[in-house]
């Protein structure tokens, strides 16, 4: 029998869930999925007996490291009553809950289950910065690591790698930053709910009352310049160039086609999805490109049956500024060295032709890595049933949105598409 | 030399000899730099030994200022960055390592396609000296 590479049966999303994300030292990863889980319930438009899971997958990148405690599929199972019914943990570095979600998905479309959460959490902020940068660079290759890269560092090389070979330099970077941060005040669960100006005139602020000298910028971009409040980190990454560290949750509430409808009369479909995996730097052919990110986007286009013209908006794994520009180019949105210039004419602001991270991105709304996969496809979710309130994508009939998470230095990524029927 | 894996062990052995050892698949060709028990070209399992000789070019790099605890050990941080990149051999592979002899307080000035070095870093690790491989330049 030859390799079909569709789903035996489809699967619908109908609920979910995502915490305020944040630094919560207070609060522990249960204290987020809890809250994730019950908005998730809430969000079930006929309503959901969670006595009805058939099972649980749950990404989670390394709380062993970051809060000392591992095996985190039973704690959930406890936590959520859902004992003695199974519960499985996936790891993939920053995509861990995309892997949840596809592995929900393939439970499902087997015939093996009806009714499945997909989630997944991460908690941050009870390490140092410099212990969360370790942390984070455990999902670096080893050559990399051996040698003094950083996290930032690995895709600042990749930025170097970018300029050169398109004749370009810092500056483009400082329109991904604008733009996501723009989308930013809109969404009521984002870690910095403010604007590039905002911030510039808190800084204004803060000099007034301690009364400094205050600092004066032309515009958003003279600030994004000023090494004082946006530092190098990795240079030519710069404060404003890096996501921040975060804690969170997120779950959705998938089920099997032919039973959605029991849940609500809006479903979101699993149009296609794929997953690809990369070779760093030592063997990587283009210094410019992943090609898990291509062969997770021709897997998904494959299976929907869709073009990367028919995508009308997608959340794109934008850990760093750069890994925006490379990822709309690696998805097909614009041609290999145009992204950034698809980014400069506003092409990705939240009403232009293809708006990219309408949630602000993991830049602004916050990156809680084992999160991250399930919080981005939330968005999909809630945009494609028109609650996404004031960053709502301003476009008649919105059908087709997309995700996509990326882990660790690109050794693995998702892309997965979503459609309203 | 022959009896030696073909693995990151015997890699890092080479290396604190002073050689920059890869593989070559015996069956298509292919170079790995570290050498590789499987080919990733053709995926052949026959690997001969390759020498090294650590001329290239620069092709990306950055300047980390946000040093990983292991850096900071060794005096690096915001105020000492350092430079890391990857540099493409004469022959054709890829190496990530360490740059020096440039000035990492100005990475605006670093331009891609300078040509470098193989230069070897000894550091203590332990009771033992451990070898790694960085690249010096301009040459």
């Amino acid at each position: 029998m030859s390799k079909r590479g569709r789903l035996a049966r489809g699967v619908a999303v109908v609920g979910g869930g995502l915490t305020k994300l944040g630094l919560f030292k207070d609060r522990n990863c249960k204290d987020f999925f809890a809250e994730a889980f019950i908005e998730m319930v809430d969000s079930v438009d006929k309503g959901f007996d969670p006595k009805e899971l058939d099972a649980i997958y749950i990404g989670n990148y390394s709380n062993d490291f970051f809060v000392n405690q591992a095996h985190w599929g039973p704690i959930i199972a406890d936590l959520l009553g859902h004992v003695p019914k199974p519960v499985t943990r996936t790891e993939a570095a920053c995509a861990s809950s995309a892997l949840a979600f596809r592995e929900g998905v393939l439970a499902i479309a087997s015939g093996l289950y009806d009714i499945v959460l997909v989630g997944g959490f991460e908690q941050m902020s009870k390490r140092t910065t410099e212990e969360v940068a370790e942390g984070l660079a455990m999902a670096a290759s080893p050559y990399e690591v051996a040698a003094g890269f950083t996290f930032p560092g690995v895709f600042a090389t990749m930025a170097t790698a970018y300029f050169s070979r398109y004749g370009v330099d810092r500056e483009i970077l400082f329109n991904v930053t604008i733009k996501s941060h723009n989308n930013a005040p809109f969404n009521p669960k984002a870690q910095f709910p403010m604007t590039i100006l905002d911030f510039m005139n808190a800084r204004i602020e803060r000099c007034r009352k301690k009364g400094e000298p205050v600092p004066e910028w032309k515009d958003e971009k003279d600030f994004l310049r000023d090494p004082i409040p946006n530092p190098p980190v990795a240079w030519p990454m710069h404060l404003f160039d890096c996501c921040p560290i975060s804690d969170g949750a997120a779950c959705l509430l998938l089920v099997a086609e032919e039973i959605a409808k029991r849940f609500t009369d809006d479903p979101i479909y699993l149009a296609g999805m794929g997953q690809g995996s990369s070779y760093s730097f030592h063997a990587k052919k283009d210094l410019t490109s992943y090609e898990a990110t291509r062969y997770a986007a021709k897997e998904a286009y494959e299976m929907s049956g869709l073009t990367p013209k028919d995508i009308q908006f997608s959340e794109v794994h934008d850990c760093f500024s750069i890994a925006e520009i490379v990822h709309i180019e690696d998805l097909g949105f614009f041609k290999p060295g145009e992204g950034w210039k698809g980014v400069a004419e506003g092409l990705t602001k939240l009403d232009g032709p293809i708006p990219i991270n309408t949630s602000g991105g993991l830049k602004t709304k916050g990156h809680p890595v084992g999160a991250t996969g399930v919080a981005q496809l939330y968005e999909v979710w809630v945009q494609l049933r028109n609650k996404a309130g004031k960053r709502q994508v301003p476009k008649q009939n919105l059908r087709i949105g997309a995700a996509h998470n990326f882990g660790g230095t690109g050794g693995t990524c998702t892309f997965t598409i979503l459609e309203r029927r | 030399m022959e009896d030696r894996p073909f693995n990151d062990t015997s890699y890092e052995r080479f290396l604190n000899e002073k050689k920059i050892m890869g593989s070559k698949c015996n069956h298509c060709g292919a170079l790995s730099l570290p050498p590789r028990p499987i080919c990733i070209s053709c995926l052949g399992r026959e690997m001969n030994w390759v020498q090294f000789k650590g001329n290239g070019k620069l092709i990306a790099f950055t300047s980390i200022a946000v040093a990983p605890p292991c850096m900071m050990k060794e005096g690096f941080n915001r105020e000492n960055p350092y430079v890391v990149g990857v540099v493409e051999l004469d022959e054709g592979v890829k190496a990530v390592a360490r740059i020096v002899g440039m000035d990492a307080k100005r990475p605006d000035q670093i331009k891609v396609g300078t040509p470098l070095k193989a230069e070897f870093l000894e550091k203590m690790e332990g009771s033992q000296i451990k070898t790694s491989l960085a690249f010096k330049g301009p040459f």
